[in-house]
This record gives structure tokens, C-alpha cells and sequence, in this order.
């Protein structure tokens, strides 16, 4: 896939991640996105950072040092609620160039022409 | 986004620090997966690593993440230029400094065009305070305000929100170790307010303080009060003996205030009794506010309808009718006050400011012609950088990059140099130039400054980005970077640049000459008075309080006149109302009535310029008396009713001045007629551009004048003919004769009548330096862009001069075949230059006087002066040239 259109896509899996599971850090995401989208996804999980720097320079996510589950420090990010909008903003896109795209990928069903 | 890049940009190493340190949980906790799973240490750690994928790879991506790319390209692209600039200093230097000189002078003429012409007046809202005057039906003067008009516009005026009077007299201050002589601004009290500038310390004038008889109070300026109080802020409430009489001090104003550009050191109130006031008496200058969303002509309309108001509602002055005022009813003549403060100097410092542009143009493509030359030494460079992939905008921006940077550099430069230079102006320059103390380096002007250096960078940075960025040079790696069709182009462009040099030259040398030929005229124009620096003037005021009858007043001045005649080396002295030549004296002409002039119903009276003066004012300016005698103190002391007029007001009333003797005139219909005993030659008191002023010379002690009882005048101008006027020993000499006869009093506004003569040319003389500065810089730099041009002809041509000089030809001969080569450049650049001072010096005419702007002899004299100097700049390197030795030439051209 070519790189732009995977950093679109992966922004909002990381937005829509977070909103299902709460803040998280980065590990904890990769192996969610990795775990959702059931092996479709070839990723180097080392481009997640890049794309998190990406949305918090945009403000739709927030980050702040932690501490993890195996006691060791963390930063971890969390959605801000204008990232929240965000999400509804591009599902909603999403769902219109499907749509658009399907219309013209649908082979004429049987009987129409 | 833009915002947060730039956050990120500023935290780069921290952010870096926390990845790392992120990256290395990530990757411990992949592993430590991977081990659970079943994997060793080993394998378990290359698993995990695999999962990552490349840190560099995602270090790198995601410090692209940082910072804006464009930015950083600029910065390295900065470095880069720098650093190559560094490797050819002798050129870097060469155009930093002829940059500095091209945008400072510029920088310093726009620092006064901004202050002096743009800017608004230091007052809040200034853009609605208005000087208001009038015009009399049938005369083209302008007449101040007056006490009638102005009690009425402040009562019946609908589109002011406020109006005021001033003037500004001296006043003699004694109390404190030492008199001295001041200049107070009288005010009506409302006219601070109006201003809207409050006192710092202490408060304004209240309402009784401008009432009659109402208590004394005056003001201080800022200056005043640092000079004689030091600062002191117990001030208030002190006394000052002003003229005698005690002032309370309530308020000193602040330091940025400036009353236009009067020089103030009190302020007190006219304290005008309004019972007292009758029509007449135009002498206030009057500045009013507009209320907000009213404009000028709504105010020039109103004012027209309250005029015939005033006249009812004040009575005539003895002697007067209230017909007469109202046939000669006055009509508005309102103008913003910041016109009316600048006058006309603004066309003097746009010419100044024009020529100066031009000599910035002339520096450019001095410049462009150095890195022309300089691009051509670094072709092989740019050559190899495009084989290599460096694309032609890449290169193209590289090379506009650093024209910017030496802009921008010599711009830096050239602001200290403007700020030097602005010293300069303001203590040399025209010393009339209005608003002088608002001339500062402010950020207007550097931004001014700094758009003209990227300009500049650009305008001379194109010309080598057009002929070296294109990635064809790659070709001349072959040919060594001598193609013929090559060298051709360059020296195309540097003789287009040399052309145009000339043409700009020749264009600041024509002007230059017609304000040396204006110059010539204006000095020439016989003032009337002769030998000016050897006449010595000082003012002198008595004090109300030292001598309150006028007539003593008049002796105690000719006790002075005695003890200053008597000094050694003095010829002759004598005393006068009005300075001569002083810049403000057509402020008082008023009109004079001739007995047997019939004028015609609404035909008005001209003016003429009152002088109340001594006996030997004549003999002491060197004023010729053409017909009569002077005044004698005899006229003086017995009030006998005599009148002087100067030649012109003779000829213009009477024919010839013969006939003017023993007609008669008077200042008002009440007095009786005075007779016409003498007539002097004409004096150029306003100025050596202008005609002479037709004056009317009244004793200076006189009864019956003005329907005054017994008048005379205690400010007047001391007058002293010696040799040795204007030096250190004289002036003490004059000080201790003056307070032989009274130890209070202070001289001041003392210099010689030469220095006011020299004052009242140096508009003149300031555009001429100007001018011949920038003429003589831009001859210069055209001369050497023909040397440089004819010095690279040569050097390209080595061969075949020696090729000739072998053969046999002379070398005058061969030098002459350059020298032509250079007078052609020259006379191109002379056309052109003839044809743009033709058109261009139609914007400086009204600076010109005697002169046509298109005066041959100018325009001969300075091409012949181009032609000149462009043979010799082409002669030297063809000389050079020809010293070679031919074989020399042969071998190695």
C-alpha cells in the first residue's frame, strides 16, 4: 500500500483504538492493532511512533509518562475530545468513499444494464 | 499542525531522549513475548527486533517528524552561502560595501521622509486637529485666527469638538541665578486639553487660571525644567518671575510633547477678557479638533456660517465700522495641521529621496556586473553540481540565496551607516526642515530597510541566476567554459548593466548641475543687504516690570544702541521689531491705508510688511536709501507722524519713488496721517526665491498708531555692523555693553545676519549636496563598471593583440580600437541618459530658480564631464594591454 494512504488508515486504527481500550501505551497498541486486524496488516510496529508524534502534534491524542504492567516507566497515550471528533469525522468520510467506490466496482448484478 | 511541528521542533532532544527510551520498552517487551512463546535468549531478541522493524529507519521517520523542512533547507542553504561567500572575500567585501552606501542612504532619507512627511503628529488622534485660518475676499493671503472668531467657534460650533489660540513670544525669566530669555507658548486654556496631551507632573490650566486678572500659573516643558530645575520635582508650586511678574508653576509637560515645531520652554494663558474683544486682530494661528465623523469641508462650512455671527455679535474697533468688516468678511481657509506644519518641503526630500533610489539602481548593477564575474569563476562548479543531479531550481535557489544574504548583510551595514548619516542631516541639513526632532531610526524604517535589501538581493541576484542556473552549463565542461556564443551573452549583460550605470549617472549629474546653477541664481539675487556676516543680531526684550512706560522703554533701547555703537570696530547699530530675513515674518502683514487710493467696493487691500525700527537700521543692514532721509530720534521722541516705504510699495502706489515723498499713509482709519519722508531699496525679507517684500517702516516709538495713545516695542532685534561680527570676543563685548545699561536682561536668538542668510538657502544648498554626492558616486561607479567591462575585453582578446602588435600595428592604434569600444558603451549610456533627465527633471522643477530644466549648458557640461571620465576608464586598461609583450601574448592568451 502505498505510504500516504497507510498513514491515513493507520492514524484512525490507532484513534479508534484507543477509544475501545483506553490510553495505552505504545506496545500495548501495536499488539491490539496487530490482534484486530488478524494477520491482514503487514506492519513494522516501529512506524506506530512516528504516527503517534503525528496525532499528538495535531492534538487529537495526548501522551504522559506512566508506569506499565510489568512496573517499568511508560508513556502512554490517551485520545483528547477533539480526537474524539475526529474519529466520527473520518469514519463518516470512510464510509462515503466505500460507498462511492462500491458503486462503481459492483459488477451489474444479473438483469440490470 | 504548523504549530505543533514547531513545538516539536524546540523539544528535539528531548523527544529523541523519549523514544529511545520508548523503543527500548517496546522492544524488551516483544522479547520477553517472544521468550514466553518458547524462543531462546537469542533468537527470541532477533524476533523481536524483526517485529520493530529498522530503528534507524523509524528514528528517522520520525524525526522527520520534527520541525518544518523548508525551514531547515533555508538554514543549511544559508550555511552553505556563508561559507562559500567566505571563500572570495575581496568580492563579498566589494558588494557589502557598495550595498551599505546604496541602502543606507536610503535607509537615512526614509527614515526622514518618515518622520517628517508620514508619520502622523506625536498627538492622540491627530489626523482630526485642523489648522484653521482664513482668506480675506480680494487678496490671496492667509490670515491667522482672531479673539471674535474664535469666542464664536467655540460657542456655536457644531462640527468642533474644540478650538484654541497660541502664539509664542519671549519672555524674560529672573529670579533664579541668572535672567534668562525663554520662549513662552501663550494658550487659550482650552487648547492643551484639545491637544490631549496632560502635564506628567502637576495638572493643566483650570478656567480661572485663563480668565482676566485670574491667577498666574504657568506650565513647563520638559527641556526647561530638566535645564533649569534639574529634574527637581518639588517644582510645583514654585515661583517664577516671568516679565516681572510672579507665576505659580502647576504642571511640566512631557517629554515626547512638541508643540509643532516652535521651540517651548513655558506655557502660560492669554487670559483674554472677553468683554474686551472686538473684531479684528488676525494674528492668533489657530488649531481646532474635529469632531469624530466630521470632515474638513463640513468645518469650512460651518465656520463660513458663523463668521457673520462673530461680526454681530462683537463690536468694531474705534474707528471701524461693522460694514465694513462684514463686506470684507474673512472666509474659512482650514487645512490639516500636519500640512500645515510641513509646508512645502515635502517636494525637496521626495527629489532627495528619488535621486538617492537612483543611485541604489546604479550600486545594484554595479553589483550584479561583481557576481556576474564571480558566477563565471564558479561555473565548473555549478557545471559538476548539475551532472551530478542537483536539480537547476535547486541550484537557481542556492544561488538567490546568497544575493539575499549579501542584501540583507550589506542592508545591516548600511543601517549603521544611516544612522551616522542622519546625525549628519539633522545637524547640517536644512536647518527649516520641519518636525526635525520626530527623525528617528524607528521600526517602520528598519522594516523599510530590510525590504529593500531583500529586494535588492533579488533584483541583483536574478541576473547571474538567469545566465549560470541552467543545467546546459553542463556543456561547458567540455569546452573549457569558453564557447564563443557564451561569452558573447555575458558580455552582452555586462554592457547592458554599464549602459544603464551611465544613463543613471548622467541623469544624477544633470540634476546636481541645475541645483549648482540654482544655487548660482539665488546667490546672486541681491538681498538688499550687504555683507551680511558682518551685521551681528541679538534680541533684547524689556521687561514690563523694569520699565513700564513706553517711552522709557524706547530710551533705555537707545542707551543700548549708544553703549553698542561705542564699541571698538563698530560702525553703525540700530534695532527692529522683526529680524530680518526670520521665518516667520510674513505671519504679521497686515494692511496699510494710502491717502488718495480709491478702491472699489469689495476690492480688498493688499498687504504690506510692518517694521517698526531705530534710526540707522538702513545704514546698518546696508540698505540703500534711494530717495529722503531716515527716521532721527528727534522723530522719535516727539512722536512726529513719519513713515518709510521701501521702492517697490513706492512704485506700486505712487509710480516712482520721488513722487512717494510727502504722500501720505496710516495703519488705521483712527489715526492721524503719517508722512512719507524716505524710500529705501528693496530687501528680499522673504527669502531670496521670492520677491521682495514691499515693507512699510514706522518709527518704533509713536503715538496715536493703531489707536494706541503712545506705543512702542519692547522685544526688538539688536542690529550691529562690525568686522568682527560672529566671533567669541565680539558677542562678550556686546553682552557687557548691553548690561552696562541693565544687568536683567538676557540676549538671545544671537547670530549674525550671514548665518539667517545661509538659513534661508540651505534647502537649496542641503538638495544640492545631496545631489552632487550622489552624482559624483554614481560617475564613479559607472566609470568603473566601463573599466571592469573594457578590462574583460581585453582580457579575452590577449591573442589577438598580440596577434596585431606582432604584425606591425601601433599600439596607439590598437589602444584606440578599445578606448572606441568604451566611448561607444559610454554614448549609449549618455542617449539614454539625456533622454531620461529630459523627462525626469520635470519632478524637481519646483526646487529649480533661474534656471530652465532643461538648460542646455547643464546638460552639454555634465555629458562632456561622462565622455570624459569614460575614456579615461577605458584608456587604462587598453594601455595596460599594450605594454605586454606581443610574444608574451601569443604564448599565453
Amino acid at each position: 500500500m502505498p505510504k500516504e494512504v497507510l498513514q491515513g488508515t493507520l492514524d484512525l486504527m490507532v484513534l479508534r483504538t484507543l477509544e475501545t481500550m483506553g490510553p495505552q501505551h505504545g506496545f500495548g497498541l501495536a499488539k491490539r492493532i496487530l490482534q484486530v486486524s488478524d494477520g491482514m496488516l503487514d506492519l513494522n510496529q516501529g512506524t506506530l511512533y512516528p504516527a503517534l508524534l503525528r496525532l499528538e502534534q495535531r492534538g487529537w491524542i495526548k501522551s504522559r509518562w506512566g508506569v506499565s504492567d510489568s512496573n517499568r516507566k511508560a508513556k502512554f497515550y490517551e485520545l483528547t475530545t477533539r480526537g474524539r471528533r475526529q474519529i466520527g469525522r473520518e469514519a463518516a468520510s470512510w464510509e462515503r468513499t466505500v460507498s462511492l467506490m462500491d458503486r462503481f466496482l459492483r459488477r451489474p448484478a444479473p438483469g440490470e444494464e | 499542525m504548523m504549530l505543533g511541528r514547531l513545538r516539536s521542533l524546540l523539544r528535539r532532544r528531548r523527544l529523541d531522549a523519549e523514544l529511545a527510551e520508548e523503543l527500548r520498552h517496546h522492544l524488551d517487551a516483544l522479547e520477553a513475548e517472544h521468550r514466553a512463546r518458547g524462543l531462546s535468549g537469542e533468537e527470541a531478541r532477533r524476533a523481536a527486533k524483526l517485529d520493530l522493524g529498522g530503528i534507524g529507519t523509524v528514528t528517522e521517520a520520525y524525526r522527520d517528524q520534527h520541525g518544518i523542512p523548508v525551514l531547515e533547507t533555508l538554514w543549511r542553504t544559508v550555511r552553505f552561502s556563508l561559507r562559500s561567500l567566505r571563500r572570495t572575500p575581496g568580492v563579498a567585501a566589494a558588494v557589502i560595501v557598495t550595498l551599505a552606501v546604496g541602502i543606507g542612504a536610503n535607509a537615512a532619507i526614509f527614515a526622514v521622509v518618515n518622520g517628517v512627511l508620514l508619520k502622523p503628529l506625536p498627538f492622540p488622534e491627530a489626523g482630526s486637529l485642523i489648522a484653521v485660518n482664513h482668506g480675506m475676499t480680494g487678496t490671496s493671503d492667509q490670515l491667522p485666527s482672531a479673539p471674535y472668531l474664535y469666542f464664536t467657534y467655540r460657542e456655536e460650533s457644531r462640527t468642533l469638538a474644540g478650538v484654541g489660540l497660541w502664539r509664542t513670544f519671549p519672555a524674560n525669566v529672573t529670579g533664579l541665578d541668572r535672567p534668562e530669555q525663554v520662549r513662552a507658548l501663550l494658550v487659550t486654556g482650552d487648547l492643551l486639553p484639545l491637544l490631549g496631551i496632560q502635564p506628567t507632573l502637576g495638572r493643566t490650566f483650570t478656567a480661572a487660571e485663563d480668565a482676566p486678572n485670574g491667577p498666574l500659573a504657568v506650565i513647563l516643558t520638559h527641556g526647561y525644567w530638566q535645564r533649569r530645575f534639574g529634574g527637581d520635582a518639588s517644582v510645583i508650586g514654585r515661583t517664577l518671575a516671568i516679565d516681572g511678574q510672579p507665576f505659580a508653576v502647576i504642571g511640566v509637560m512631557p517629554q515626547r510633547f512638541r508643540f509643532l515645531d516652535q521651540p517651548v520652554d513655558i506655557i502660560q494663558t492669554f487670559q483674554f477678557d472677553r468683554s474686551q474683544v472686538t473684531l479684528g486682530r488676525y494674528v492668533f494661528p489657530s488649531i481646532a479638533r474635529l469632531k469624530p465623523g466630521a470632515t474638513i469641508e463640513a468645518a469650512s462650512a460651518d465656520i463660513a456660517r458663523m463668521v457673520p455671527l462673530a461680526i454681530e455679535r462683537f463690536p468694531p474697533p474705534p474707528g471701524y465700522t461693522r460694514e465694513r468688516f462684514l463686506k470684507r468678511a474673512v472666509t474659512p481657509r482650514l487645512s490639516p495641521l500636519k500640512d500645515a506644519l510641513v509646508g512645502d518641503v515635502g517636494g525637496t526630500l521626495w527629489v532627495v529621496m528619488g535621486a538617492l533610489g537612483l543611485l541604489l539602481l546604479i550600486a545594484c548593477a554595479n553589483v550584479a556586473n561583481l557576481l556576474l564575474v564571480r558566477a563565471e569563476g564558479r561555473q565548473q562548479e555549478i557545471a559538476v553540481r548539475a551532472a551530478l543531479g542537483a536539480s537547476r531550481r535547486r541550484i537557481a535557489g542556492e544561488l538567490l540565496v546568497e544575493s539575499t544574504l549579501l542584501g540583507i548583510i550589506g542592508g545591516g551595514v548600511g543601517l549603521l551607516l544611516a544612522h551616522q548619516g542622519l546625525q549628519a542631516v539633522i545637524r547640517f541639513g536644512p536647518s527649516n526642515l520641519p518636525r526635525l526632532g520626530e527623525i528617528t531610526i524607528d521600526p517602520v524604517v528598519l522594516l523599510f530597510t530590510f525590504g529593500l535589501s531583500l529586494v535588492a538581493g533579488l533584483l541583483f541576484g536574478l541576473l547571474p541566476v538567469v545566465k549560470y542556473a541552467n543545467p546546459r552549463i553542463a556543456r561547458a565542461l567540455g569546452s573549457g567554459g569558453r564557447t564563443v556564443s557564451g561569452s558573447r551573452e555575458r558580455h552582452r549583460a555586462r554592457s547592458l548593466l554599464v549602459t544603464f550605470q551611465i544613463a543613471t549617472a548622467l541623469v544624477l549629474l544633470v540634476c546636481s548641475g541645475l541645483m549648482i546653477r540654482t544655487f548660482q541664481a539665488l546667490s546672486r539675487v541681491d538681498s538688499g543687504f550687504s555683507q551680511p556676516d558682518h551685521v551681528q543680531m541679538a534680541r533684547i526684550s524689556v521687561p514690563f516690570a523694569d520699565v513700564p512706560d513706553p517711552e522709557r522703554v524706547t530710551r533705555v533701547q537707545q542707551a543700548i544702541v549708544d553703549r553698542l555703537a561705542a564699541i571698538p570696530g563698530v560702525t553703525s547699530a540700530a534695532f527692529a521689531d522683526l529680524q530680518p530675513l526670520g521665518p516667520a515674518n510674513a505671519a504679521s502683514d497686515t494692511v496699510l491705508f494710502v491717502d488718495g487710493a480709491n478702491y472699489a467696493p469689495g476690492q480688498a487691500r493688499p498687504l504690506r510688511r510692518f517694521e517698526f525700527i531705530s534710526p540707522g537700521l538702513f545704514r546698518t543692514l546696508g540698505t540703500r536709501l534711494v530717495a529722503g532721509r531716515d527716521f532721527t530720534w528727534v522723530d522719535l521722541y516727539d512722536k512726529r507722524p513719519v513713515a518709510i516705504v521701501s521702492e517697490n510699495l513706492a512704485r506700486e502706489e505712487w509710480e516712482t519713488p520721488a513722487a512717494a515723498l510727502g504722500k501720505r499713509v496710516r495703519a488705521s482709519p483712527d489715526d492721524p496721517w503719517r508722512e512719507i519722508v524716505g524710500v529705501v531699496a528693496d530687501t528680499h525679507d522673504s527669502g531670496m526665491h521670492l520677491p521682495p517684500a514691499p515693507i512699510a517702516y514706522f518709527p518704533s516709538l509713536m503715538a496715536r498708531f493703531w489707536s494706541s495713545p503712545i506705543m512702542s516695542f519692547r522685544s526688538s532685534t539688536f542690529l550691529i555692523r562690525s568686522p568682527r561680527a560672529g566671533t567669541e570676543a565680539f558677542i562678550r563685548e556686546v553682552h557687557s555693553a548691553v548690561w552696562e545699561v541693565n544687568a536683567n536682561l538676557p540676549l538671545a536668538e544671537v547670530r549674525t545676519l550671514g548665518d539667517a542668510y545661509e538659513r534661508s538657502l540651505s534647502r537649496t544648498s542641503f538638495t544640492l549636496v545631496i545631489l552632487a554626492i550622489a552624482g559624483t558616486m554614481g560617475l564613479m561607479l559607472g566609470a568603473i563598471g566601463i573599466y571592469g567591462v573594457i578590462a574583460y575585453v581585453v582580457s579575452q582578446r590577449t591573442t589577438e593583440i598580440g596577434v596585431r602588435l606582432a604584425l606591425g600595428a601601433q599600439a596607439s592604434q590598437v589602444r584606440r580600437l578599445f578606448v572606441r569600444d568604451g566611448l561607444v558603451l559610454a554614448a549609449a549610456g549618455a542617449a539614454a541618459g539625456i533622454a531620461g533627465a529630459l523627462l525626469l527633471t520635470r519632478l524637481m522643477s519646483s526646487l529649480l530658480f533661474g534656471v530652465s530644466r532643461l538648460d542646455p549648458l547643464t546638460f552639454a557640461l555634465t555629458t562632456l564631464l561622462l565622455m570624459a571620465v569614460a575614456t579615461l576608464a577605458a584608456y587604462v586598461p587598453a594601455r595596460r594591454a599594450t605594454r605586454n609583450d606581443p610574444i608574451d601574448a601569443l604564448r599565453y592568451g
